[in-house]
């Protein structure tokens, strides 16, 4: 038998106190899984949504609104705008820097899901997360030519209760009525991908310029009576360009080239070239989109932005919470002390016992602290598996708000922290109770 | 084996004042031998039992066992000592509470240190005292009768050299004193164990060879009983 059997035994001998204390300490514990695990989701959901673009091309203004706007979809009401123009003239303006650019233009919402109108590119261009592409679950990505052509992201498709081929009225809200200007036909229903896209609606950018078009002619004609014009250009505007640049942007894990020979600094681009590693604030590209002449234009790093928003918003929300929950922990541990300590007079005479059979000072002390320890682990485990059940619980709203899948068995590595870090507040917390056990006389207390 | 040479124990009182309980010039016990100590009920028979185990000091003097002088070693010495060589009976049997009578006899072999734990050991005692049948209860679910039992196989656990057993059935039902009594003795003795045994009971007394009063071997005893003669005279 020994010591952690004997403070085993203590504890099922006083097992009522012995469950509360342990159960008190295992909310601390849940609570501080439950933050740490949300927290985990959260920032999965803000690092997923960078879409493998490594700029938004934007109206000046600020660079929080136009990558929450245009990577997000939040708060996009409101906004600048840019001339089509700009990304028929992007290539041409800034030479050997673009790779790829999509055009977006934000409409209003459709019964509360975001209206993305863009080009056919943008499903076939961008990858998601890991490099993923985007795949269809249900039909497919809507032609060029097919301007009344929408997709559906999984989300968006799920909650409208929309289907391939069913029709969507975005002006009136009503569906299936038939050839009015602002019908669009959903072509395609993308697989989940757990970015902000799996909410939206897009359509084809040429049937958007087509119904605000009609609609703002019928707004004239109905003031100016009968005459209809040819869209000028300038009606035609954009709320952010997508832009992949020819110098990719290198995740620090992935430094190394394929051929593993090549210096971490050093990546072949795909012309075959080797240039240095893309640095969005060091490069020439946005100051040069600053700073040109003929648009009043931005160049914004998604990930920069969501960095710092992140670590200066929910970096600080986490802090709080994880704060919060450590304090529940210590106050729990306050609890386990008194609760050992308001023992202390029963235990005497047994500790007096198991000196009179021969146990040292020390040993009786350790039995204490063993026990003080078991009492936190219990609630630790406990704890652990309240929090992962919460979060199995919420799982289905937490995927719902944040757009991210979120499992309760969804283990954060830091939790392995908590071992030890019960194991230190029950040594604390068990070192009064302990040292009374320490001072024990065992001829009195016999 | 067992030798007490001016063995001194005064307590202080809470006034300040010294109260001396014993004082005792020379006592012995041989290998083996079983010894029973008689005494008014505050004359010191506890003390006396404590400073032999090491849970007390004496004020001064010798306490040898095994040509180890155990006032003289340190506390975690002694305990050591007491763990490996003593076994106690208690008056109120001192069983844990929350252990069963099996691991209440393991629990003497753990604080004996490693390789002290000796599971057959344990078993074979619970038999040999009659609770075989008894291994998996605890204290609460046993006899006054049956617990001293326990107590004195956990008293043999770790093979001591000497068994000390304060009116170990003052508080045992009188059906089964003898029973304990004879325990005590047959294992002692089987055990080549030997046993100072307080008790109150002419009864139990008379049953052993060698009975020592403490009054006669303790000075501070004699002195208060002829304090009391004159004043009496
Ligand atoms: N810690 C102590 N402080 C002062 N006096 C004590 C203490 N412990 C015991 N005594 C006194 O010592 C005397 C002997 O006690 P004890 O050894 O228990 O007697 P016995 O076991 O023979 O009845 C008693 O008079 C008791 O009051
Ligand atoms: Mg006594």
């Amino acid at each position: 038998m020994n010591l952690w059997k004997v403070a085993w035994r203590s504890i099922q001998h006083r097992s009522l106190a012995s469950v509360l204390t342990a159960f008190s300490m295992s909310l601390g514990v849940a609570l501080v899984v439950t933050v740490l695990v949300i927290y985990a989701v959260i920032d999965n959901a803000f690092q997923r949504s960078t879409q493998g673009y490594n700029l938004i091309v934007g109206p000046k203004g600020s660079k929080t609104d136009l990558v929450l706007s245009t990577a997000f979809y939040i708060n996009s009401s409101d906004l600048e705008t840019i001339p089509y123009g700009l990304y028929r003239d992007i290539y041409r303006k800034f030479p050997g820097e673009i790779d790829k650019a999509i055009p977006v233009a934000l409409g209003e919402p459709y019964k509360g899901a975001p209206v993305v109108a863009t080009k056919r590119d943008f499903f076939e261009e961008l990858r998601y997360g890991d490099k993923k592409p985007y795949v269809f679950r249900y039909g497919e990505n809507f032609a060029g030519s097919d301007y009344r052509g929408a997709v559906l992201g999984y989300n968006a498709a799920r909650r409208l209760k929309l289907k391939v081929g069913e029709k969507i009225s975005l002006l009136d809200g009503a569906e299936n009525s038939e050839n009015a200007d602002d019908v669009f036909t959903v072509r395609g229903i993308l697989r989940f991908s757990g970015t902000p896209n799996d909410q939206a609606v897009f359509i084809n950018l040429e049937g958007f310029y087509e119904m605000n078009e009609s609609r703002r002619n019928l707004i004239d004609r109905i003031r100016k009576g009968e005459k209809e014009d040819t869209p000028t250009e300038e009606q035609r505007t954009l709320s952010a360009i997508l832009v992949l640049t020819k110098k990719k942007e290198v995740m620090p894990e992935i430094k190394m080239n394929a051929s593993g020979d090549q210096p971490s600094e050093l990546v072949v681009s795909e012309s075959g070239m080797t240039s240095q590693v893309y640095n969005p604030s060091l490069e020439a590209l946005p100051r040069l989109i600053e700073e040109d002449k003929e648009y009043h234009i931005q160049a914004v790093s998604p990930t920069a932005v969501v960095t710092t928003l992140f670590d200066k918003v929910i970096g600080n929300i986490r802090l709080v919470l994880v704060i919060l929950a450590c304090l529940v922990i210590v106050v729990a541990g306050i609890g386990m002390m008194v609760s050992i300590y308001n023992t202390m007079n029963e235990r005497r005479h047994e500790i007096a016992i198991m000196r009179a059979l021969g146990a040292k000072r020390r040993t009786v002390m350790m039995v204490i602290l063993f026990e003080s320890i078991l009492l936190s682990l219990a609630g630790g485990v406990v704890g652990f598996v309240l929090g992962h059940s919460l979060i199995g619980i919420l799982s289905p709203w937490i995927s719902e708000s944040l757009r991210v899948p979120v499992s309760a068995f969804q283990l954060q590595g830091i939790e392995v922290l908590l071992i030890p870090g019960l194991t230190l507040l029950a040594s604390i917390v068990g070192y009064l109770p302990a040292v009374m056990a320490y001072r024990t006389d065992v001829a009195e207390s016999l | 084996m067992l030798e007490l040479k001016n063995l001194k124990k005064s307590y202080t009182e809470p006034d300040g004042g010294d109260l001396p309980i014993l004082d005792i010039p020379s006592w012995e016990l041989a290998e083996g031998e079983q010894v029973v100590v008689v005494g008014a009920s505050g004359c010191g028979k506890t003390t006396l039992l404590h400073i032999i185990a090491g849970i007390l000091r004496p004020t001064s003097g010798h306490v040898m066992i095994d040509g180890w002088d155990i006032p003289l070693l340190n506390e975690a010495e002694r305990d050591q000592f007491r763990a490996r060589r003593i076994g106690y009976v208690f008056q109120t049997f001192n069983l844990l509470p929350g252990f069963t009578a099996y691991e209440n006899v393991l629990l003497g072999m753990t604080f004996a240190g490693h390789g002290r734990l000796d599971k057959n050991r344990a078993r074979h005692l619970l038999e040999r005292v009659g609770l075989g049948h008894r291994l998996h209860h605890k204290p609460g679910q046993l006899s006054v009768g049956e617990q001293q039992r326990v107590s004195v196989a956990r008293a043999l656990g770790n093979k001591p050299k000497l068994v000390l057993a304060d009116e170990p059935t003052a508080n045992v039902d009188v059906g089964n004193q003898q029973h304990v009594i004879d325990m005590l003795r047959e294992t002692c003795e089987e055990e080549k164990v030997a046993l100072i045994l307080v008790t109150h009971s002419p009864d139990v007394a008379g049953q052993f060879q060698r009975v020592d009063k403490l009054s006669e071997v303790n000075l501070v005893v004699q002195r208060k009983q002829q304090e009391t003669a004159q004043t009496a005279g």
